[in-house]
Protein backbone atom coordinates (compact mmCIF):
# COMPACT_ATOMS: atom_id res chain seq x y z
CA UNK A 1 0.00 0.00 0.00
CA UNK A 2 1.70 3.34 -1.24
CA UNK A 3 -1.21 6.13 0.30
CA UNK A 4 -0.79 8.54 3.21
CA UNK A 5 -3.94 8.76 5.17
CA UNK A 6 -4.84 11.41 6.89
CA UNK A 7 -4.55 11.17 10.59
CA UNK A 8 -8.60 10.87 11.34
CA UNK A 9 -10.64 7.97 12.37
CA UNK A 10 -14.27 8.06 11.27
CA UNK A 11 -16.52 5.65 12.79
CA UNK A 12 -20.29 5.02 13.43
CA UNK A 13 -22.25 4.64 16.54
CA UNK A 14 -25.62 4.20 17.42
CA UNK A 15 -27.15 7.02 20.03
CA UNK A 16 -30.04 7.45 22.13
CA UNK A 17 -31.49 10.37 21.85
CA UNK A 18 -35.23 10.94 24.08
CA UNK A 19 -35.82 7.27 23.22
CA UNK A 20 -35.13 7.63 19.62
CA UNK A 21 -32.27 5.58 18.55
CA UNK A 22 -29.84 7.59 16.29
CA UNK A 23 -27.03 6.34 14.01
CA UNK A 24 -24.26 8.75 13.96
CA UNK A 25 -21.02 9.40 12.02
CA UNK A 26 -18.25 10.87 13.93
CA UNK A 27 -14.59 11.26 12.75
CA UNK A 28 -12.09 12.01 15.68
CA UNK A 29 -8.42 12.78 15.79
CA UNK A 30 -5.40 13.41 18.57
CA UNK A 31 -5.71 13.35 22.37
CA UNK A 32 -5.97 16.02 25.32
CA UNK A 33 -9.18 18.09 26.13
CA UNK A 34 -12.00 16.99 24.17
CA UNK A 35 -12.77 19.70 20.93
CA UNK A 36 -16.47 19.04 19.74
CA UNK A 37 -17.16 20.63 16.45
CA UNK A 38 -20.04 21.66 14.99
CA UNK A 39 -21.46 21.85 11.70
CA UNK A 40 -23.86 24.81 10.30
CA UNK A 41 -27.07 24.40 8.67
CA UNK A 42 -27.56 22.33 5.94
CA UNK A 43 -24.20 20.87 5.73
CA UNK A 44 -22.04 18.20 7.46
CA UNK A 45 -18.67 17.47 9.03
CA UNK A 46 -16.71 17.86 6.49
CA UNK A 47 -16.37 21.44 6.99
CA UNK A 48 -13.98 20.52 10.05
CA UNK A 49 -11.48 18.55 7.94
CA UNK A 50 -8.59 21.25 8.29
CA UNK A 51 -9.14 21.07 11.97
CA UNK A 52 -9.11 17.33 12.20
CA UNK A 53 -5.71 17.28 10.33
CA UNK A 54 -4.01 20.09 12.10
CA UNK A 55 -1.46 18.34 14.10
CA UNK A 56 -0.50 21.87 15.73
CA UNK A 57 -4.81 21.37 17.50
CA UNK A 58 -4.62 17.50 17.90
CA UNK A 59 -1.46 17.40 20.13
CA UNK A 60 -3.72 19.30 23.04
CA UNK A 61 -7.04 18.55 21.68
CA UNK A 62 -8.97 15.53 21.03
CA UNK A 63 -10.90 16.61 18.20
CA UNK A 64 -14.38 15.53 18.00
CA UNK A 65 -16.65 15.89 14.74
CA UNK A 66 -19.96 14.39 14.02
CA UNK A 67 -23.38 14.78 11.40
CA UNK A 68 -26.52 15.45 12.94
CA UNK A 69 -29.53 12.98 12.37
CA UNK A 70 -30.61 14.02 8.79
CA UNK A 71 -27.10 14.75 7.90
CA UNK A 72 -23.62 13.73 6.23
CA UNK A 73 -23.19 10.02 7.12
CA UNK A 74 -25.62 10.29 9.89
CA UNK A 75 -29.08 8.41 9.46
CA UNK A 76 -32.39 10.30 10.09
CA UNK A 77 -34.13 8.36 12.88
CA UNK A 78 -36.69 5.30 11.88
CA UNK A 79 -40.19 6.51 10.83
CA UNK A 80 -38.58 10.16 9.21
CA UNK A 81 -40.34 9.38 5.87
CA UNK A 82 -43.38 10.15 7.85
CA UNK A 83 -42.61 14.02 9.16
CA UNK A 84 -41.21 16.85 8.18
CA UNK A 85 -37.84 17.77 9.49
CA UNK A 86 -37.64 20.83 11.80
CA UNK A 87 -34.63 21.23 14.19
CA UNK A 88 -35.75 22.56 17.84
CA UNK A 89 -33.35 24.48 20.15
CA UNK A 90 -34.71 22.02 22.60
CA UNK A 91 -34.58 18.74 20.03
CA UNK A 92 -31.01 20.13 18.82
CA UNK A 93 -29.76 20.24 22.95
CA UNK A 94 -30.88 17.16 23.53
CA UNK A 95 -28.74 15.56 20.69
CA UNK A 96 -25.59 17.31 21.95
CA UNK A 97 -25.91 16.29 25.62
CA UNK A 98 -26.51 12.81 24.23
CA UNK A 99 -23.21 12.74 22.60
CA UNK A 100 -21.16 14.57 24.67
CA UNK A 101 -22.52 11.72 27.80
CA UNK A 102 -22.49 8.81 25.67
CA UNK A 103 -19.16 9.20 24.80
CA UNK A 104 -18.12 10.39 28.20
CA UNK A 105 -16.20 13.62 27.17
CA UNK A 106 -15.03 15.71 30.21
CA UNK A 107 -16.21 19.25 29.60
CA UNK A 108 -15.63 19.32 26.42
CA UNK A 109 -14.69 23.10 24.18
CA UNK A 110 -17.88 23.39 22.31
CA UNK A 111 -17.07 25.30 18.86
CA UNK A 112 -19.76 25.57 16.91
CA UNK A 113 -20.57 27.41 13.24
CA UNK A 114 -23.78 29.03 12.43
CA UNK A 115 -26.54 27.31 14.41
CA UNK A 116 -23.78 25.40 15.96
CA UNK A 117 -22.81 28.78 17.09
CA UNK A 118 -25.96 29.56 18.36
CA UNK A 119 -26.64 26.26 20.05
CA UNK A 120 -22.86 26.56 21.84
CA UNK A 121 -24.48 30.00 24.00
CA UNK A 122 -27.82 28.16 24.56
CA UNK A 123 -25.67 25.33 26.48
CA UNK A 124 -23.76 28.43 28.18
CA UNK A 125 -26.50 29.31 29.29
CA UNK A 126 -27.59 26.35 30.81
CA UNK A 127 -25.67 23.77 31.78
CA UNK A 128 -22.28 26.22 32.26
CA UNK A 129 -20.49 23.59 34.44
CA UNK A 130 -20.31 20.72 32.00
CA UNK A 131 -18.05 22.64 29.61
CA UNK A 132 -15.01 24.18 29.39
CA UNK A 133 -15.40 26.93 26.80
CA UNK A 134 -17.67 27.78 23.81
CA UNK A 135 -16.57 29.12 20.50
CA UNK A 136 -19.01 30.64 19.03
CA UNK A 137 -18.21 30.73 15.23
CA UNK A 138 -20.86 32.95 13.31
CA UNK A 139 -23.30 32.70 16.12
CA UNK A 140 -25.40 35.27 17.66
CA UNK A 141 -28.48 35.19 20.66
CA UNK A 142 -30.53 37.76 17.22
CA UNK A 143 -30.84 36.95 13.85
CA UNK A 144 -33.13 38.53 10.86
CA UNK A 145 -34.11 36.37 8.09
CA UNK A 146 -34.50 38.18 4.48
CA UNK A 147 -35.70 34.64 2.43
CA UNK A 148 -38.66 32.96 2.21
CA UNK A 149 -37.83 29.05 3.70
CA UNK A 150 -40.07 27.85 1.59
CA UNK A 151 -37.55 28.33 -1.37
CA UNK A 152 -35.31 25.81 -0.09
CA UNK A 153 -37.76 22.39 -0.43
CA UNK A 154 -40.08 22.08 -3.06
CA UNK A 155 -40.66 20.04 -5.92
CA UNK A 156 -39.79 23.09 -9.12
CA UNK A 157 -36.83 24.07 -7.67
CA UNK A 158 -33.47 21.79 -7.35
CA UNK A 159 -32.86 21.32 -3.56
CA UNK A 160 -29.14 21.18 -3.63
CA UNK A 161 -28.38 23.83 -6.14
CA UNK A 162 -30.67 26.48 -4.18
CA UNK A 163 -29.04 25.99 -0.92
CA UNK A 164 -25.49 26.47 -2.84
CA UNK A 165 -26.61 29.44 -4.55
CA UNK A 166 -28.06 30.87 -1.33
CA UNK A 167 -25.24 30.32 1.13
CA UNK A 168 -22.77 31.26 -1.99
CA UNK A 169 -23.47 35.06 -0.56
CA UNK A 170 -21.88 34.00 2.69
CA UNK A 171 -18.23 33.20 1.48
CA UNK A 172 -15.47 35.94 1.43
CA UNK A 173 -14.47 37.30 -2.15
CA UNK A 174 -11.32 36.74 -1.26
CA UNK A 175 -11.54 33.03 0.50
CA UNK A 176 -9.43 30.38 -1.94
CA UNK A 177 -12.13 29.10 -5.21
CA UNK A 178 -10.56 25.59 -4.32
CA UNK A 179 -12.17 26.04 -0.75
CA UNK A 180 -15.29 28.32 -1.67
CA UNK A 181 -16.41 25.75 -4.01
CA UNK A 182 -15.82 22.81 -1.91
CA UNK A 183 -17.87 24.73 0.89
CA UNK A 184 -20.96 24.47 -1.30
CA UNK A 185 -20.69 21.22 -2.80
CA UNK A 186 -21.31 20.53 1.10
CA UNK A 187 -24.64 22.30 0.43
CA UNK A 188 -25.36 20.60 -2.74
CA UNK A 189 -25.40 17.35 -1.10
CA UNK A 190 -28.07 17.60 1.66
CA UNK A 191 -30.87 15.69 2.02
CA UNK A 192 -34.56 17.79 0.81
CA UNK A 193 -35.92 19.82 3.42
CA UNK A 194 -33.01 19.81 5.59
CA UNK A 195 -31.38 22.68 5.78
CA UNK A 196 -34.67 24.98 5.99
CA UNK A 197 -35.33 22.49 8.94
CA UNK A 198 -32.18 23.65 10.09
CA UNK A 199 -32.88 27.42 9.56
CA UNK A 200 -36.25 27.00 11.53
CA UNK A 201 -33.69 26.68 14.67
CA UNK A 202 -31.56 29.13 13.27
CA UNK A 203 -33.89 31.97 12.00
CA UNK A 204 -36.63 31.29 14.33
CA UNK A 205 -36.69 28.83 17.11
CA UNK A 206 -33.27 30.03 18.57
CA UNK A 207 -33.30 33.80 19.66
CA UNK A 208 -32.64 34.33 22.81
CA UNK A 209 -31.77 37.84 23.41
CA UNK A 210 -33.95 38.26 26.29
CA UNK A 211 -31.56 35.88 28.30
CA UNK A 212 -28.12 35.77 26.74
CA UNK A 213 -27.15 38.16 29.32
CA UNK A 214 -27.78 35.75 32.05
CA UNK A 215 -24.45 33.30 30.69
CA UNK A 216 -21.90 33.44 33.21
CA UNK A 217 -18.27 33.23 31.47
CA UNK A 218 -16.84 32.95 34.87
CA UNK A 219 -18.36 29.81 34.63
CA UNK A 220 -17.59 28.88 31.21
CA UNK A 221 -15.47 31.40 28.92
CA UNK A 222 -17.33 32.88 25.68
CA UNK A 223 -15.29 33.30 22.59
CA UNK A 224 -17.66 34.94 19.60
CA UNK A 225 -16.02 35.09 15.74
CA UNK A 226 -17.88 36.77 12.93
CA UNK A 227 -16.65 37.13 9.50
CA UNK A 228 -16.72 40.71 7.93
CA UNK A 229 -18.96 39.22 4.59
CA UNK A 230 -20.91 37.47 7.18
CA UNK A 231 -24.36 39.08 5.69
CA UNK A 232 -26.70 36.60 8.24
CA UNK A 233 -24.69 36.50 11.66
CA UNK A 234 -23.42 39.96 10.82
CA UNK A 235 -20.26 41.43 12.92
CA UNK A 236 -22.94 44.09 14.16
CA UNK A 237 -25.51 41.30 15.18
CA UNK A 238 -22.07 39.42 16.82
CA UNK A 239 -21.27 42.52 18.48
CA UNK A 240 -24.41 43.30 19.82
CA UNK A 241 -24.37 39.51 21.25
CA UNK A 242 -21.20 40.08 22.66
CA UNK A 243 -22.26 43.19 24.46
CA UNK A 244 -24.83 41.02 26.39
CA UNK A 245 -22.88 38.26 27.08
CA UNK A 246 -20.79 40.32 29.71
CA UNK A 247 -16.97 38.79 29.73
CA UNK A 248 -17.47 37.14 26.23
CA UNK A 249 -14.54 37.94 23.85
CA UNK A 250 -15.61 38.75 20.53
CA UNK A 251 -13.22 39.14 17.22
CA UNK A 252 -14.52 40.48 14.06
CA UNK A 253 -12.44 38.60 10.93
CA UNK A 254 -11.99 40.86 7.92
CA UNK A 255 -11.78 38.96 4.03
CA UNK A 256 -13.63 36.27 6.07
CA UNK A 257 -17.37 34.97 5.49
CA UNK A 258 -19.35 32.49 6.98
CA UNK A 259 -17.42 29.21 6.84
CA UNK A 260 -14.60 30.20 8.40
CA UNK A 261 -13.20 26.96 9.10
CA UNK A 262 -14.05 25.41 5.77
CA UNK A 263 -13.67 28.70 3.34
CA UNK A 264 -10.31 29.61 4.61
CA UNK A 265 -8.33 27.48 6.66
CA UNK A 266 -5.25 28.72 7.04
CA UNK A 267 -6.97 32.38 7.72
CA UNK A 268 -9.62 30.85 10.66
CA UNK A 269 -6.77 29.30 12.24
CA UNK A 270 -4.71 33.02 12.86
CA UNK A 271 -8.09 33.63 14.74
CA UNK A 272 -8.50 30.21 16.70
CA UNK A 273 -4.86 29.39 17.73
CA UNK A 274 -5.08 32.00 20.87
CA UNK A 275 -8.13 30.88 22.11
CA UNK A 276 -7.05 27.98 21.89
CA UNK A 277 -4.02 28.31 23.52
CA UNK A 278 -5.50 30.75 26.25
CA UNK A 279 -7.92 27.62 26.89
CA UNK A 280 -4.72 25.12 27.24
CA UNK A 281 -2.86 27.97 29.29
CA UNK A 282 -5.98 27.92 32.18
CA UNK A 283 -5.46 24.13 32.46
CA UNK A 284 -1.76 24.76 33.78
CA UNK A 285 -1.37 23.77 37.36
CA UNK B 1 -17.49 53.00 -15.90
CA UNK B 2 -19.68 49.18 -16.49
CA UNK B 3 -20.96 49.18 -19.72
CA UNK B 4 -23.50 46.78 -20.01
CA UNK B 5 -23.73 45.88 -23.77
CA UNK B 6 -20.84 44.12 -23.07
CA UNK B 7 -22.68 41.41 -21.28
CA UNK B 8 -23.72 39.10 -23.83
CA UNK B 9 -20.10 38.72 -24.90
CA UNK B 10 -18.78 38.11 -21.47
CA UNK B 11 -21.38 35.20 -21.23
CA UNK B 12 -20.27 34.07 -24.98
CA UNK B 13 -16.71 33.96 -24.02
CA UNK B 14 -17.49 31.48 -21.16
CA UNK B 15 -18.44 28.41 -22.44
CA UNK B 16 -19.39 26.70 -19.50
CA UNK B 17 -21.28 29.42 -18.57
CA UNK B 18 -23.11 28.76 -21.49
CA UNK B 19 -23.18 24.98 -20.80
CA UNK B 20 -24.62 25.60 -17.38
CA UNK B 21 -27.09 27.79 -18.90
CA UNK B 22 -28.43 25.49 -21.47
CA UNK B 23 -31.64 24.59 -20.84
CA UNK B 24 -32.77 28.63 -19.09
CA UNK B 25 -35.31 30.36 -21.08
CA UNK B 26 -36.41 33.90 -19.43
CA UNK B 27 -36.04 37.63 -19.03
CA UNK B 28 -35.37 39.90 -16.59
CA UNK B 29 -35.16 43.67 -16.12
CA UNK B 30 -31.87 45.20 -14.32
CA UNK B 31 -32.88 48.22 -13.30
CA UNK B 32 -29.20 50.29 -13.11
CA UNK B 33 -30.47 53.64 -10.75
CA UNK B 34 -32.84 55.47 -13.13
CA UNK B 35 -31.82 52.80 -16.65
CA UNK B 36 -33.59 49.87 -17.25
CA UNK B 37 -32.68 46.68 -18.95
CA UNK B 38 -33.78 43.68 -20.56
CA UNK B 39 -31.71 40.55 -19.83
CA UNK B 40 -32.79 38.12 -21.77
CA UNK B 41 -31.64 34.40 -21.31
CA UNK B 42 -31.89 31.59 -23.70
CA UNK B 43 -30.12 28.31 -23.61
CA UNK B 44 -27.44 29.77 -22.31
CA UNK B 45 -26.45 32.83 -24.06
CA UNK B 46 -27.76 36.36 -23.03
CA UNK B 47 -28.88 39.42 -24.83
CA UNK B 48 -29.32 42.89 -23.49
CA UNK B 49 -31.29 45.71 -24.86
CA UNK B 50 -32.59 49.03 -23.08
CA UNK B 51 -36.41 48.94 -22.06
CA UNK B 52 -38.38 51.65 -24.28
CA UNK B 53 -42.11 50.90 -23.66
CA UNK B 54 -43.71 51.15 -20.02
CA UNK B 55 -45.59 48.32 -20.76
CA UNK B 56 -42.96 46.18 -21.19
CA UNK B 57 -42.63 43.13 -18.41
CA UNK B 58 -40.53 40.55 -17.65
CA UNK B 59 -39.98 37.94 -15.55
CA UNK B 60 -38.89 39.48 -12.53
CA UNK B 61 -36.74 42.61 -12.07
CA UNK B 62 -33.61 43.56 -10.08
CA UNK B 63 -33.16 46.78 -9.13
CA UNK B 64 -30.38 48.61 -7.26
CA UNK B 65 -28.91 52.12 -7.49
CA UNK B 66 -26.14 52.80 -9.82
CA UNK B 67 -23.49 52.84 -6.77
CA UNK B 68 -24.50 49.94 -5.20
CA UNK B 69 -23.89 48.03 -8.49
CA UNK B 70 -20.67 49.66 -9.18
CA UNK B 71 -19.64 48.59 -5.59
CA UNK B 72 -20.71 44.97 -6.46
CA UNK B 73 -18.96 44.99 -10.05
CA UNK B 74 -15.63 45.82 -8.32
CA UNK B 75 -12.93 43.57 -8.36
CA UNK B 76 -12.83 42.82 -5.18
CA UNK B 77 -16.48 44.31 -3.85
CA UNK B 78 -17.04 45.10 -0.38
CA UNK B 79 -19.38 43.89 2.27
CA UNK B 80 -23.15 43.69 1.63
CA UNK B 81 -22.26 44.29 -2.08
CA UNK B 82 -20.34 41.12 -2.83
CA UNK B 83 -23.48 39.32 -3.75
CA UNK B 84 -27.23 39.79 -4.94
CA UNK B 85 -28.10 37.82 -2.02
CA UNK B 86 -25.47 40.57 0.51
CA UNK B 87 -27.29 43.01 -1.06
CA UNK B 88 -30.56 42.40 -0.33
CA UNK B 89 -30.21 41.74 3.24
CA UNK B 90 -28.47 45.00 3.32
CA UNK B 91 -31.30 46.67 1.53
CA UNK B 92 -28.81 47.63 -1.17
CA UNK B 93 -31.08 45.10 -3.89
CA UNK B 94 -34.85 44.61 -4.35
CA UNK B 95 -36.39 41.59 -6.31
CA UNK B 96 -39.63 41.57 -7.48
CA UNK B 97 -41.56 39.66 -10.04
CA UNK B 98 -42.57 35.96 -10.37
CA UNK B 99 -38.99 35.14 -8.11
CA UNK B 100 -39.14 31.24 -9.85
CA UNK B 101 -37.13 31.04 -12.60
CA UNK B 102 -34.73 33.23 -10.67
CA UNK B 103 -34.63 31.15 -7.85
CA UNK B 104 -34.60 27.69 -10.71
CA UNK B 105 -31.43 29.97 -11.77
CA UNK B 106 -30.25 31.64 -8.99
CA UNK B 107 -26.27 30.52 -9.40
CA UNK B 108 -26.52 31.39 -12.84
CA UNK B 109 -28.18 34.43 -13.01
CA UNK B 110 -25.61 35.79 -10.15
CA UNK B 111 -22.54 34.19 -12.00
CA UNK B 112 -23.98 36.00 -15.30
CA UNK B 113 -24.45 39.49 -13.58
CA UNK B 114 -20.83 38.85 -12.15
CA UNK B 115 -19.45 38.71 -15.58
CA UNK B 116 -19.46 42.30 -15.76
CA UNK B 117 -16.35 42.57 -12.80
CA UNK B 118 -14.41 41.78 -15.65
CA UNK B 119 -15.17 44.50 -17.98
CA UNK B 120 -14.50 47.05 -15.08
Amino acid sequence: MNVVFEPIKGQYFNMDVAGQQMRIYVEHAGSGIPLVCLHTAGSDGRQFRHILNDKEITEHFQVWVFDLPWHGKSNPPEGFEQQEYKLTTDGYKEIIYAFCQQLGLDRPVMMGCSMGGRIVLHLALENPDMFRAMIALEGADRLQPYYDLDWLHRPDIHGGEIQAAFVSAQVAPQSPDRYRYETLWHYKQGGPGVFKGDLYFYWHDGHFDDRSVLIDTDRCPVYLLSGEYDNSCTPERMLATAERIKGSKATVMPGMGHFPMSENPELFRTYLMPILQEILAQEAP
Amino acid sequence: MIDIRALPELVRDDPFLVHRGRHARFRFLLHIGPEAWWIDVCEGFVEVSPKTLPSQSGDFSLRAHEESWAKHWQAVPPRDFHDLFAMLSSGHLTMEGNLLPLMQNLQLVKDIIAKLRSSS
